[in-house]
């Protein structure tokens, strides 16, 4: 793979998409705006339930904070990057415009992955980021070497496992045509990312880590950040990470011999 | 000698169709209980092309034409047989094949909607790794022959059909490509634009000597451009050879309407053994086999007192038109 051509295109990616998002100035202000109301309403929503009782599932409001934190620069994320470019991934499919994509002498994955940037997602990322050091304050946690590292990893590891779900359910649409539904319940599950997992029943507590790994999307990086977490999942994270890439991958790859492409 | 730059043989490509039956309880039965079928849309098909012929692909809507062209640029899997284009198997996408090939879609776009062309242009330039300095010079080449120039800097969503439709071949054609895969390009344009873009590919492939592949139901894409035309039907090949080979075999005679200075010329016309369509007082239309027009009709001049006549040739849609409905036409 030619490294610098990737990172070439991948700079007028970015070009194209901020100069069509800016296309619609008005757009991108309300999308703007309903980043931070969501954010408030987020934290009044968690709020609410530790109203009455200090503790929920182990888990302090400051510490939940933290999980609210990463949940946000999670979001950020996918509305940067993996709404408006997997979502498209049906509408290729479904239109035939996903030919262009496969005729041109570019990985298709990285194409239709990273091709669009929505830029009001980088508000949501920047205020996760706010919330996290705002956390890390209440919660006196000791920043060092380590510690970041650590973060860094399982952060990477929880987008990586994000991704893999999203552009699985979405490669589905090569025999399916049609799965908007499966991505939207998948969003719908990553509103659960937002409480701790102690905090659900057991039953609930080994579907949201086996089936839907939400668990290692937000808590298991949350609970980094409070030093709570233990080497072992740590490593699980990172083998889940890497197994769902891998898995996505050749998923991807496998489900390209049964592209029969739309009819003209 | 000329190479074959696209091999194929006992071609075919089967899809799984799923059918239903009509109303409310045919849906729930198809929601429930899929049936599909397997349907052969191609059957066997052999041909060669050479480098630098440009071959049109004729047949009825559902032929199979759009499903050949992208078997051959390698997005459908067949499900038989071989193909080999440019010395390369299509189906595996290498990089190199895919540099060499373009497929331009009539009713399918590939520009950025809402930015100016010229956007789509330098970002197909990177992702064919080509300079920016590079890039510059074949726009600018490509333009020129198009004829576009301030359409370059307009978004694509205000651009008119006939303008999208060149800018979307400029970016399809920014790499420089030696295999064109077009199908119904002009598909939508008014006439002037379908001209503009029928004189652009002829020049396009007499200074690169580009092979072009095109399907169109306009039949003077046809004319105008393909020597050669390979005729589909139902999946097969019903014909595959010169078009004015398959015209002249399918149209044989050719009708002449001859006015005569007096109808007493047109009567002893009538009678003189030509085969007669019709007769109006002193105008006549015969019927004359093509090897004999020129001959006859020195017979006719140097006989008959003539004030003027017309050669109709039959609507080379209507002759087309009968080729799509028939298996075979042998030459």
């Amino acid at each position: 793979m030619n490294l610098r051509k990737y990172l070439k295109v991948y700079k007028k990616f970015i070009h194209t998409s901020l100069a069509s998002e800016l296309e619609y100035k008005t757009n991108i202000l309300i999308d703007l705006i309903t980043a931070i109301l969501s954010l408030i309403g987020s934290i009044f929503l968690l709020s609410i339930f530790f109203q009455n009782n200090g503790y929920i599932g182990g888990w302090k409001f400051e510490q939940a904070l933290i999980i609210q934190g990463i949940y946000t620069i999670l979001n950020g994320i996918t509305n940067t990057w993996f709404n408006p470019n997997l979502t498209e991934i049906v509408k290729h499919i479904r239109e035939g415009t996903l030919d262009f994509v496969l005729l041109k002498p570019i990985d298709s994955q990285f194409f239709i992955s990273l091709k669009k940037i929505n830029p009001s997602g980088f508000l949501e990322i920047i205020l996760g980021f706010f919330l996290l050091f705002f956390c890390i304050r209440i919660n006196q946690i000791n920043l060092n070497l380590g510690f970041l590292t650590l973060s860094l990893i399982t952060i990477s590891c929880s987008i990586c496992i994000l991704y893999s779900l999203w552009f699985f359910i979405s490669t589905t649409t090569i025999w399916f045509v049609k799965t908007w539904n499966a991505t939207e319940v998948l969003r719908s599950f990553l509103y659960i990312g937002r409480f701790p997992l102690n905090s659900f029943s057991f039953s609930l507590r080994i579907f949201f880590s086996v089936f839907i790994p939400i668990a290692f999307i937000t808590t298991i990086p949350s609970e980094v950040f409070l030093g709570l977490s233990q080497f072992w999942k740590i490593y699980l994270e990172v083998i889940v990470a890497t197994l769902f890439l891998i898995t996505s991958r050749k998923f991807w790859l496998f489900a390209l011999k049964f592209y029969s492409s739309a009819s003209s | 000698m000329v190479q074959n730059i696209i091999d194929v043989s006992n071609l075919s490509k089967s899809f799984d169709i799923a059918s239903k039956e009509p109303g409310l309880k045919g849906t729930i039965k198809h929601f429930f209980r899929r049936q599909t079928k397997s349907l052969k849309v191609i059957k066997d098909i052999s041909f060669e092309i050479k480098e630098g012929e440009i071959v049109g692909f004729l047949g009825a809507n559902g032929a199979g034409k759009t499903t050949i062209l992208k078997m051959l640029c390698g997005l459908i899997y067949p499900s038989e047989g071989s193909i080999m284009v440019s010395g390369d198997l299509p189906f595996r996408r290498k990089e190199n094949f895919l540099k060499n090939i373009t497929l331009i879609m009539g009713q399918k776009q590939q520009l950025i909607w809402d930015l100016p062309p010229i956007e789509s242009f330098y970002l197909n330039a990177s992702i064919y790794d080509i300079d920016k300095f590079e890039a510059k010079r074949r726009i600018k080449k490509l333009s020129e022959m198009l004829e576009i120039d301030e359409e370059l800097f307009i978004p694509v969503r205000k651009l008119s059909l006939g303008q999208r439709m060149k800018s979307e071949l400029l970016a399809a054609l920014i790499h420089e490509p030696n295999i064109l895969f077009l199908d119904e390009p002009t598909l939508g344009l008014d006439i002037n634009a379908q001209r503009n873009l029928r004189k652009f590919l002829q020049k396009y492939n007499e200074n690169t000597n580009a092979t072009i592949c095109l399907t169109s139901h306009y039949m003077k894409d046809i004319t105008s451009l393909c020597k050669r035309v390979i005729c589909v039907h139902e999946g097969s090949i019903s014909y595959d050879g010169k078009l004015d080979l398959l015209l002249k075999k399918l149209s044989p005679v050719k009708e002449i309407l001859i006015v005569c200075r007096s109808e007493e010329d047109a009567i002893k016309l009538e009678n003189s053994g030509f085969t007669v369509k019709n007769k109006i007082k002193n105008e006549i239309t015969i019927k004359i086999e093509n090897n004999f027009i020129t001959s006859s009709l020195k017979t006719i001049l140097n006989n008959f007192d003539i004030e003027d006549l017309f050669i109709n040739e039959p609507p080379i849609d209507e002759i087309i038109g009968r080729v799509l409905i028939k298996k075979d036409y042998e030459i």
